[in-house]
């Protein structure tokens, strides 16, 4: 196994090394042999399964994950900016260049896209792991069933089925936060809500994004009580959608609805 | 004529009942405010209750409010039923090792356990009659159910205000508890009226020895609970269900609950009454062990439809109208019964504040729409 | 009380391979006492299941009065029939049942008996036919009507074969894309109806396969006479608790882990074929 990194904070890497004593248990069942932010000696591939963390925002990165893709049987992306972008995808409707500019001395030296894009967007990606990180659970699920030869499969029901089955409260109904809880992918044990928070949609869209008008995710819906009872002006309403997954589609696609009404 | 079964307690003697269960070895459960809505705590003392607090219910919205009145039962509900008591939410089924047969499984009913759930609705208690039907049939007998359910004593409270939720008046599950109580309560201004449904209730009603109610509170308590069932401002009309549902199945009503319905399960996860439920398998990394496991689902998850290969209910539209038709209608025939209590949690504790009670007229009432498809249907002597 | 959630281990004893996506295990139960108790009817399932993976419904097909082998017919479509697909005889898998109704053997006995099935959904009415024929005095005529989209989809080669020489029996198979090698009727299965007589006021009809074949092939029936009440249909659900209680296979008011998977058509008529029931 080897874990790569691309665009990102490192932190979905750090969620691997959190794995504690199952960290151990999966040195025994896998050999990972290419992990530079936990071992300094790394392997040349091929590998059998990748992990790749970050989203591609250079020109550079754009032509190593295809390397990575060429020498890896199994490529999974790890988190939010791996599988959809990430929150620096926010630059996908900005000028870039006018941040070189304002940011740094030298602009001249900065090598980016415009755009940052996700894995998918680039290479084929045989699964998604969703998060911002992601969770250790679901994390541990998934290289399980890689050692068992299982086919992967993550739940994508809403982040409410997981907050009830704990016994939240709904932060949505008894408080009027804006919680995205009802369209975003269970995953990350309803963290948010239990702690009495509006959930930020980081798991992405449910049911793995939209499929089209009347299936799930029903971001409009939600949009529309956000605005009309819980009284959220559209740029409120637009920056609910667009955050740490704003660019993943079913979430883009409400975005720039409201983006519109702004 | 005094009612042996009828007692008097003072509210502010309330702890006296308490202390009572406990000495008889249950865990006294009973709501307490928390995250702006009321949930199920363990207490000890009647001070952990929500005194002064009412709830305000509509759809979508859950609220709050202190009164400053000394009122113990002023809450209505919150988010849970009795449910997560006797068909919880996580509940492990077996713990599977590898051995030399291949693997033992090993069941991991858990042990009674002695609870007292002390202030539940009639609507609940209803809906835990409904579970009981479902899981403690002849068949098959669900040993985990059966095994939550046997230490189970419950306190029910009638109700003498109906929130603008509630309809249990017109699914005749309320405002009284009509059974299956251990011990019922009437809170009359500073007075409680403790009514015995049962055998253990009984005993616990002469531990505490009360006087006999007077015929004047008994009369006072019925007085406010006809009351409350009058003033119910939602009511569902049942008198053609089921079939009237089943005929509606094209109706274009479906699609404009399903332009707002989030498919967000909510709706299924706080009825007393949904018992859909997943098995989910974990696994440790070796391989030597797993833990087969059950979860509460719903009909408004992708998985629910799943039939090798294809998903026969894939838009919300499909997912909304399994979940009202068996709610209001298949339950009917399947049980004998509505699937409904009328406790108006689905309309709360939506998101978006559907209605069940104002979606069911609009379903039943026939559409330009639907005649010209029923025609066409006939038509083509389908 | 009996846990019927408690799953037994169960020996692969042999794993036949049907075809490039299907194989038929023969499992027997590893506790003898279990083994010896365990009893079903041709129709019922088991929940079979996969150690860390999960459980699938799949129907018995072997011979009820021969409990002490259970034979299994799995095609691979999701992840626990993949798995299944990984292990070889010697292997173990899991099993709790019997669950559900089976065919109505006892309902059919003195009359013409008329058996109609689809695809991979001929699995579940084999034990019924086995059982038929080790009583073949007590049934009528037997008409088997079997159709394939592909010869490549036709299972049980051999016992079809055998069928045919069973007394007073006729096999009718067809396919819908035939190749040149296949000598039987080319099309869907309910053109085979017309080949056949079916005496309308006694026969019995046990129907199999995918649901269109029934939606489309009952009514064909049904004019020629036949009752809704003598027609009976064996259908499929996702299935997770095979007892009534999980709430996924439901059709209209039916659970068909317990009220199915056959179903006297009558009853199911007005659900086949409704979209999301």
């Amino acid at each position: 196994m080897a874990v790569f990194k691309f665009a990102s904070c490192d932190g979905c890497q750090l969620s691997i090394l959190n794995l504690e004593e199952d960290l151990l248990a999966l040195g025994q069942a896998l050999d990972i042999v290419y992990f530079p932010e936990a071992s300094s000696a790394m392997r040349p591939g091929p590998y059998d399964i990748a992990l790749v963390e970050g989203s591609i925002t250079t020109a550079e990165d754009a032509r190593r994950i295809l390397t990575v893709r060429q020498q890896t049987k199994r490529l999974i992306t790890i988190g939010a900016c791996a599988t959809a972008g990430g929150i620096q995808a926010l630059r996908n409707w900005a000028d870039v260049e006018s941040f070189k500019q304002v940011v740094y001395p030298s602009p001249e030296f900065i090598q980016s896209l415009s755009t940052s894009t996700p894995i998918s967007e680039h290479v084929h990606v045989d699964f998604e792991l969703w998060g911002c990180p992601i969770d250790k659970t679901q994390l541990l699920r998934v290289l399980t069933d890689l050692v068992s030869g299982v086919q992967l499969r993550l739940p994508g029901d809403s982040v409410c089925l997981e907050c009830k089955r704990r016994g939240n409260v709904c932060v949505l109904v008894a408080k009027g936060l804006p919680c995205l809880g009802p369209v975003t992918r269970t995953g990350c044990g309803a963290i948010c809500p239990s702690m009495g928070r509006d959930c930020y949609g980081c798991f992405g869209p449910t049911e793995g994004g939209r499929k089209g008008p009347g299936f799930p995710p029903n971001t409009d819906s939600l949009a529309v009580r956000f605005h009309d009872d819980l009284q959220l002006i559209p740029i409120e309403v637009l920056r609910r959608f667009r955050g740490i997954n704003g660019y993943a589609d079913a979430f883009k696609q409400e975005g720039e609805k409201w983006e519109r009404k702004k | 004529m005094a009612d042996d079964n009828l007692r008097i307690l003072p509210a502010a003697h309330l702890q006296r009942l308490l202390d009572t269960l406990c000495v008889r070895g249950y865990r006294t459960v009973a709501p307490t405010a928390r995250d702006g809505a009321v949930v199920w705590e363990t207490i000890r003392s009647v001070a952990d209750l929500p005194i002064g607090w009412r709830d305000r219910q509509e759809p979508g919205c859950y609220r709050l409010e202190q009164t400053g009145a000394q009122e113990i039962f002023g809450i209505v509900h919150g988010p849970q039923s009795l449910k997560p008591f006797v068909f919880a939410p996580r509940e492990p089924l077996l713990q599977i090792e590898r051995s030399k047969d291949g693997f033992t499984a090993r069941s991991t009913v858990p042990p009674s356990e002695k609870v007292a759930v002390i202030g539940t609705r009639a609507c609940d208690l209803a809906g835990l009659v409904i579970q009981d039907r479902i899981f403690l049939k002849e068949t098959y007998q669900d040993s985990y159910y059966a095994a939550r359910r046997e230490g189970l004593f419950v306190v029910a409270v009638n109700c003498t205000r109906a929130l603008a939720t509630c309809f249990c008046s017109s699914m005749d599950t309320g405002p009284r508890a009509h059974n299956s109580f251990d011990l019922a309560l009437t809170e009359v201004d500073d007075q409680l009226l403790v009514e015995a449904g049962s055998i253990a209730g009984q005993e616990v009603l002469s531990d505490l020895f009360l006087p006999p109610a007077p015929e004047s509170l008994v009369a006072e308590a019925a007085k406010r609970i006809d009351a409350c069932a009058r003033s119910q401002v939602r009511r569902l009309e049942r008198s053609r269900l089921p079939s009237a549902l089943y005929d509606a199945h094209a109706h274009p009503r479906w699609d404009t609950v399903a332009g707002r319905c989030l498919a967000c399960t909510n709706c299924t996860m706080v009825c007393p009454t949904c018992f859909c439920h997943a098995v989910e398998e974990t696994p440790d990394l070796s391989q030597q062990q797993t833990t087969h496991v059950r979860l509460w689902d719903s009909c408004f998850t992708q998985e629910h439809g799943y039939i090798h290969g294809k998903n026969i209910r894939p838009t919300i539209k499909d997912r909304y109208r399994m979940w009202l038709t068996h709610k209001l209608a298949s339950w009917i025939d399947q049980f004998g019964i509505s699937g409904c209590v009328g406790c108006g949690r689905c309309i709360t504790w939506c998101p978006v504040g559907i209605d069940l009670t104002e979606e069911l007229p609009a379903l039943l009432t026939p559409s330009e729409q639907q005649s010209v498809i029923n025609r066409q249907q006939e038509a083509s002597g389908g | 009380m009996v846990n019927p959630y408690l799953i037994h281990p169960a020996t692969i004893v042999e794993k036949i391979r049907e075809s490039d996506d299907i194989n038929t295990y023969r499992l027997q139960l590893v506790d003898e006492q279990v083994r010896a108790r365990f009893r079903f009817a041709a129709g019922q399932f088991n929940m079979v299941y996969l150690f860390g993976v999960g459980e699938v419904a799949i129907s018995i097909v072997s011979d009820p009065d021969e409990p002490a082998f259970l034979d299994h017919t799995i095609r691979i479509v999701g992840r626990v029939t993949k798995g299944i697909a990984e292990l070889k005889s010697g292997d173990v898998l899991g099993i709790r049942g019997p669950f559900g109704q089976g065919w109505p053997l006892d309902e059919a006995r003195g009359r013409p008996v008329v058996i109609v099935t689809g695809g991979l959904g001929c699995a579940p009415v084999v034990g019924a036919i086995e059982s038929i024929f080790r009583r073949r005095t007590h049934y009528g005529p037997v008409k088997i009507l079997h159709g394939v989209k592909t010869p490549h989809d036709l299972l049980y080669r051999e016992r079809f074969d055998a069928w045919r020489h069973v007394p007073d029996t006729e096999v009718l198979l067809t396919s819908d894309q035939p190749d040149k090698a296949w000598h039987h009727h080319v099309g869907v299965v309910t053109e085979l109806f017309e080949q056949v007589s079916i005496d309308p006021a006694t026969s019995i009809v046990l129907m199999c396969g995918p649901e269109i074949m029934m939606r489309l092939g009952v009514p064909i029936l049904m004019r020629r006479g036949i009752p809704a009440t003598a027609i009976y249909v064996s259908l499929e659900r996702h299935m997770e608790c095979g007892i009534g209680l999980c709430g996924h296979c439901q059709m209209g008011p039916y659970f068909l882990c317990k009220d199915g998977p056959v179903m006297r058509y009558d009853r199911v008529a007005q659900w086949l074929g409704r979209v999301g029931v």
